[in-house]
């Protein structure tokens, strides 16, 4: 291991934050089931002094933004060393912060959800795995430690996912997501292993010898493929593959929403702080490589995707579906960040709506846990006067969502789309993007009408009068409802608000949300010019440059424009039933079945890939079963024959002669074991006798 | 005549014991003969000088083996003696008798022939303290001591295991039943 | 006769003793009752040659007749055991009815 004496302590002990969560794992995996405490205990412990020592690293990253790294021998190959290393630099440093932070957040937020679940030991085991894995993804100096770490965040998504594994649908959910992001990741390995080929080396720095450093990305851009394609573009676009899997950019986003099958503090910790930012990251760490070629690619995919996934969000009625999809969106904003603008556009995105969007969706579990478990939309309505906080504090992640003035997601949405906006090459994303805008803040507002406001409708799936009058639910909780379908009296479970330790963390991710934006205004640009490495000051001069201005503005009126498109269609008219058809459903049913049911891209799969995909399987069954199989039954059948022939000479001619020999041998036995008779007096007897005679022989020699 | 009287005496009633217990007809009359034998070679023991070994002796053999003996006897039930005749002029205890016979005419014989039992003198005893032979145990034979010690952990155990009812023979109690569900 | 010489008859006359007995007598107890008797009879031997032998200051004899002894208790203690055990399993303590092991 290399210590250069300006590494300083944090930069050389770097590796403790990554290891300690997965050093909790690995104890927590030992314990028992009912060790509860112990294991919430060590998870939430190491995520802390995880979060201190990011802060420690944040703090020299600010006091000192050159990059430092630290590179360690790992393995011989022939006479070639592989290397494996960490660094700290500023976009390290934040990403660090705000993983270990909102993973702390959502573990404290774990103890409440999963208080009453059986396998409580087992989920904060996955859990400090997974943070483990992905503060190690952030800090790899090393695109082979990176790719090892983003593996190990693949298998434990896949465990998290699929923690209810009894139920059908959560298995089928995490094979899905586990088989996707493999999809992808071919491209990553593949590019990996082009970047090796070209550079001889997968550090990321090397102080001028790693692979994203000066000379090798020179030799990459002058190398140019068959395809007329830069080696640097067609490795980054490879790269890109993996980080599309994991972020869940169009084509690959179809694992996603249906994610939302794990518990929900997994899909706050997937869907917001750790898993699709790794993705977001991983770009943004090999931003290098990317040339203005594959940057197009990847503005126009995460163009695509923003308003892609925008759209279906507007039709879904699942609470958790709607966020889910609303984060392939936001994540398609953060990809067309990076393509347009550069790495601090697309990660300022990333760490606000980290924080919001961990907001909504622990926002959406506190009403799920309120609700007894029900997550469509429609079953609710009112809940604002049962759960104030959840109310109050999820207003403002969907404020922030929205980009609504002043609020965080207001100041890195308009950075993404101002530099859009200036973007040589075409207006096209800038306009797919804008109209995303409006969709986002249409579909929030549609929720919000839907959860919060309005009055409380009755759930089709109503408490049985049967359960209150065994006294399971408390007589305060319920209250009569007439059915409005059947006309029927039927009792309704009150909604109650969660626990402090679930609402508390609410209240500190509500306060990120809204003040978080601060540090990334066009007036005080800290966050883009800590990225960068330089200072900055506050300067209200900025916001007069070019088309700024206007901009900021139009934005704005894009945002009001989509909340009171929500409150036309679901404001004014309050939905008294959950039966009710959607607004929009009555306008154009057909859209909106086309939207409700993901625009079939699960359907198109399943059509051409998956068919394809058992096409190719039944074809090679086929092969297997009748030519291979044949062949090989050939063989048998010869071999068969074989045997029956050597049988015959075995059993006529051979066994003559043996048999004899032992009907000999047996009758010998038979003959002996009649002196083994099993009396021990008789064997006692033989000895005495033999004493005799040999004592006798001894002392007649001796005498002679 | 080197042997003294008290050896004679002690030598008379262990071999008297020994005779008794190998014919009288009820077992437990054979086991009270038998401890009168092991308490005869104790005292013959302490009469040549190795008074560790006869204390030894004496515990072991009068209190433990001989006790053992007796409830082996009572527990296979043969406190009431052997019914059917135990001496019965059988050709195998025909043959018994005259093998041991042939084995004792051997044995004298080669004690008459023998120059050292004819050389041995009567020596002053040795003078053997405790100390000696704690030191003897300890240091020279400590390796034997240890595998002693360790095989009779090993009887222990085994005797245990021995001793152990088998719980599959005997379906009369619930268990066995459960057993039999859970397989 | 000298001391060794008397102590070795005995000592011969008590192993033929023990020897009849465990060739003649049907229970097996008292074929182990025998068995013992020839043990002691050896042990008694061991004790006459260290006391009228060349070297009693070596003790050997005398420790080979304690290790003697603690080798006949787990002997006894393993030997009734198997008789118990033989004893619950055919109902009968009689030598010459166990011949379950012939060949």
């Amino acid at each position: 291991m290399t210590h250069p004496e300006s590494v300083t302590w944090i930069v050389r002990n770097l590796w403790l934050i990554p290891a300690l969560p997965v050093a909790a794992a690995g104890a927590s995996a030992l314990l028992k089931r009912s060790q509860r405490r112990l294991s919430a205990g060590l998870a939430i412990g190491s995520m802390g002094i995880s979060l201190v020592l990011s802060l420690m690293a944040f703090a020299q990253a600010l006091a000192d933004p050159a990059r430092r790294v630290v590179t360690f021998n790992w393995m011989q190959f022939g006479d070639q060393w592989v290397q494996l290393g960490w660094l700290l630099d500023p976009l390290a440093a934040v990403m660090l912060v705000m993983v270990s932070f909102v993973g702390l957040l959502i573990f404290i937020y774990s103890l409440g959800y999963m208080a009453h679940d059986d396998n409580f030991t087992r989920f904060f085991c996955f859990l400090s795995l997974f943070a483990g894995a992905m503060l190690g993804v952030v800090i790899a100096n090393s695109l082979l430690l990176l790719f090892m770490c983003w593996e190990v965040v693949g298998l434990t998504s896949y465990l998290l996912i699929g923690f209810w594994f009894q139920r059908p649908a959560a298995a089928a959910a995490a094979k899905k997501a586990f088989i996707t992001t493999r999809v992808g990741d071919l491209g990553l390995l593949i590019g990996m292993v082009w970047l090796y080929a070209q550079t001889g080396t997968l550090l990321f720095y090397n102080s001028g010898a790693g692979c994203l450093e000066q000379t090798a990305v020179a030799g990459m851009e002058a190398h140019i493929t068959a395809a007329g394609m830069a080696v640097s573009t067609a490795i980054g676009l490879l790269i890109f593959c993996g980080a599309a899997g994991k972020s869940g950019q169009v084509p690959l986003h179809v694992w996603l929403p249906d994610a939302m099958e794990g518990p929900t503090p997994v899909s706050a910790l997937i869907h917001a702080a750790t898993m699709v930012a790794a993705g977001v990251y991983l770009v943004a760490r090999v931003y290098p490589l990317m040339s203005p070629d594959a940057r197009e690619v990847v503005a126009w995919v995460g163009a695509i995707t923003a308003i892609f996934a925008a759209c279906i969000a507007v039709a879904q009625n699942d609470i958790k579906r709607i966020l889910a999809y609303s984060t392939v969106s936001q994540l398609g904003y953060m990809m067309l960040g990076l393509g347009v603008g550069g790495v601090a556009v697309g990660m300022f995105h990333l760490i606000t709506h980290a924080f919001f969007k961990a907001l909504l969706f622990l926002g959406a579990g506190s009403v799920i846990h309120g609700c007894t478990e029900d997550q469509d939309i429609r079953n609710m309505g009112g809940l604002r006067r049962f759960m104030p906080v959840t109310f109050a504090t999820y207003t403002c992640g969907m404020l922030a969502l929205c980009g609504f003035p002043l609020f965080a997601g207001f100041w890195s949405k308009d950075a993404i789309l101002h530099a859009a906006h200036g973007w040589g090459v075409s207006q096209g994303p800038f306009y797919l993007g804008a109209v995303g805008a409006l969709l986002t803040a249409f579909y929030m507002t549609r929720q919000m009408y839907y959860v919060f406001l309005g009055q409380r409708r009755l759930a089709e799936a109503t408490v049985s009068p049967a359960a209150v009058a065994a006294h399971e639910i408390p007589a305060e909780q319920i209250e009569p409802v007439v059915s409005a379908r059947t006309g029927e009296v039927c009792i309704i479970e009150h909604p109650h608000e969660s626990p402090g330790v679930m609402t508390r963390p609410l209240v500190v991710l509500a306060v990120f949300a809204v003040l978080l934006g601060f540090v990334g205004t066009p007036a005080w640009p800290w966050f883009q010019s800590f990225l960068a490495g330089e200072s900055t000051g506050l300067d209200f001069g900025r916001f007069s440059e070019a088309g700024l201005l206007p901009l900021m503005v139009i934005s704005s009126l894009i945002v009001f424009a989509g909340l009171g498109l929500g409150w036309w269609f679901y404001g004014r008219k309050p939905i008294l039933h959950a039966t009710d058809p959607d607004a929009l459903e009555k306008i154009q049913p057909g859209v909106f079945h086309a939207l409700a049911n993901r625009l079939y891209v699960d359907e198109l799969y399943g059509v051409t890939v998956i068919a394809l995909t058992r096409f190719c399987a039944r074809f090679a069954a086929w092969l297997d079963r009748w030519i291979f199989g044949g062949a090989v039954r050939i063989v048998a059948w010869m071999v068969t024959g074989m045997g029956w022939l050597d049988a015959g000479v075995d059993k006529f001619v051979v066994n003559g002669g043996f048999d004899e020999g032992c009907r000999d041998v047996a009758r010998g036995g038979r003959l002996l074991s009649h002196l083994q008779n099993g009396r021990v007096q008789n064997y006692l007897r033989v000895i005495a006798v033999a004493l005799v005679v040999l004592a006798a022989i001894l002392l007649w020699g001796r005498r002679g | 005549m080197g042997m003294t009287f008290s050896f004679l005496i002690l030598a008379i009633m262990t071999l008297a014991g020994g005779v008794a217990a190998m014919t009288m007809r009820r077992l437990v009359h054979c086991a009270l003969a038998l401890v009168v034998s092991f308490a005869g070679l104790a005292a013959l023991y302490l009469n040549l000088g190795a008074e560790f070994a006869g204390l030894a002796q004496l515990l072991v053999y009068v209190g433990a083996i001989a006790i053992l003996i007796v409830f082996a006897i009572l527990l296979t039930r043969g406190g009431e003696g052997e019914p059917e005749g135990s001496f019965s002029p059988s050709p195998a205890g025909i043959a018994g008798a005259v093998a041991a016979l042939a084995v004792f005419a051997v044995l004298t014989w080669a004690v008459e022939t023998s120059s050292v039992a004819r050389a041995g003198a009567a020596v002053a005893a040795p003078q053997t303290t405790m100390r000696e032979i704690g030191f003897a145990l300890m240091q020279r034979y400590v390796l034997p001591l240890e595998v002693i010690a360790l095989m009779l952990t090993a009887a222990l155990i085994g005797a245990v295991i021995l001793a152990l009812r088998e719980k599959r023979n005997e379906p009369a109690d619930g268990t066995a039943q459960k057993q039999g569900l859970r397989a | 006769m000298t001391p060794l010489a008397g102590c070795l008859l005995v000592s011969a006359l008590l192993f033929s003793i023990g020897l009849a007995g465990a060739l003649t007598r049907r229970s097996a107890i008292l074929v182990l009752a025998g068995i013992e008797l020839m043990l002691n009879a050896a042990n008694l031997n061991f004790i006459a040659f260290w006391r009228f032998g060349a070297h009693p200051e070596f003790l050997t004899g005398l420790i080979f007749v304690i290790f003697s002894i603690a080798v006949a208790a787990a002997e006894a203690a393993v030997g009734l055991a198997l008789i118990l055990a033989i004893y619950r399993h055919a109902r009968t303590s009689d030598v010459s009815e166990i011949t379950e092991m012939k060949g």
